[in-house]
């Protein structure tokens, strides 16, 4: 059985928006950022101070009492999950056959990418570091002591 | 007789191996993540259930699992600096041999130079 090519009787038109040069080129750009912001992520949740001994709830509060790591970490949020769910994309494409499990699984990326965006940038905004009734030994030292 | 299929610039060599190993480290590092994102937002819920998961990670398992989760996040941002080069560089593909095995090389040292301080802290 010949495979039938159809005969490009006129150039490929370029009126409509390339996404995925557009998705090439974000994982070049998002790339380079993502290096500065994870990196500096490990080195000072993991390597400085006490490392992993210290995160606990404290230390997460810690950090988000100043607006410069809120963005930190939301700049990380957007872009690891954008960059992660288009390189899984890129695999799914690569190895599903069939259309309607490929348009499937795509979907099913996109949806818990737009999820997980959603819920940790709520997170990281509407955090209370000094919540109503938690034990005082596991908040933050800024948070006001309670009157007995 | 079966004689194995002519070598290619590409297939079997570094270009390929780091092609997987970007692969590999890629889809672990996104189910970290998704998993991460999910633990973080615990914060939200009460100081005592985000500790009780953080605790997880400071347990001996997961605490030397950390040390390969570092070392693929190491490798696939570094790799990727090196793809990116072979993009747009125009000596790009002349060295991504030589990019490729410093990759390598900085990744063991980094991951080498971080196993002791950090297990001094899962095991302390």
């Amino acid at each position: 059985m010949s495979v039938v090519i159809e005969t490009p009787n006129s150039p490929r038109t370029r009126n409509q928006a390339n996404w995925e040069k557009y998705g090439w080129l974000f994982m070049r750009i998002s790339g380079p950022l993502l290096i500065v912001l994870v990196f500096t992520h490990l080195v000072v949740n993991l390597v400085l101070g006490e490392g992993i001994k210290a995160i606990d709830f404290a230390f997460v509060a810690g950090k988000w009492a100043d607006p410069f790591w809120q963005y930190w970490d939301m700049a990380m949020l957007w872009l690891a999950m954008i960059h992660g769910t288009n390189g899984m994309r890129t695999i799914v494409n690569d190895y599903t056959e069939r259309v309607k499990v490929r348009t499937a699984l795509n979907t099913s990326l996109w949806a818990v990418c737009a999820l997980l965006i959603l819920l940790g940038t709520l997170v990281i905004f509407t955090f209370d570091p000094c919540p109503a009734g938690a034990a005082a030994d596991l908040l933050p030292s800024f948070c006001p002591a309670l009157t007995s | 007789m079966v004689t194995m299929p002519a070598g290619t610039l590409y297939r079997g060599k570094v270009g390929m191996w780091s092609w997987v190993l970007h692969r590999i480290s890629g889809v672990g590092i996104f189910f970290f993540l998704l998993v991460h994102i999910l633990d973080t937002a615990l914060v939200r819920v009460s100081p005592e259930a985000y500790n009780a998961v953080i605790a997880v990670y400071k347990t001996p398992i997961i605490g030397i699992a950390e040390l390969g989760l570092v070392g693929a996040i190491l490798f696939h941002g570094l790799n990727g600096l090196r793809v990116i080069a072979v993009d747009f560089w125009a000596q790009g593909t002349k060295y991504q041999a030589a990019m490729f095995w410093a990759i390598i090389v900085i990744t063991i040292v980094l991951v080498a130079a971080f196993t002791p301080v950090h297990l001094a802290r899962v095991f302390g």
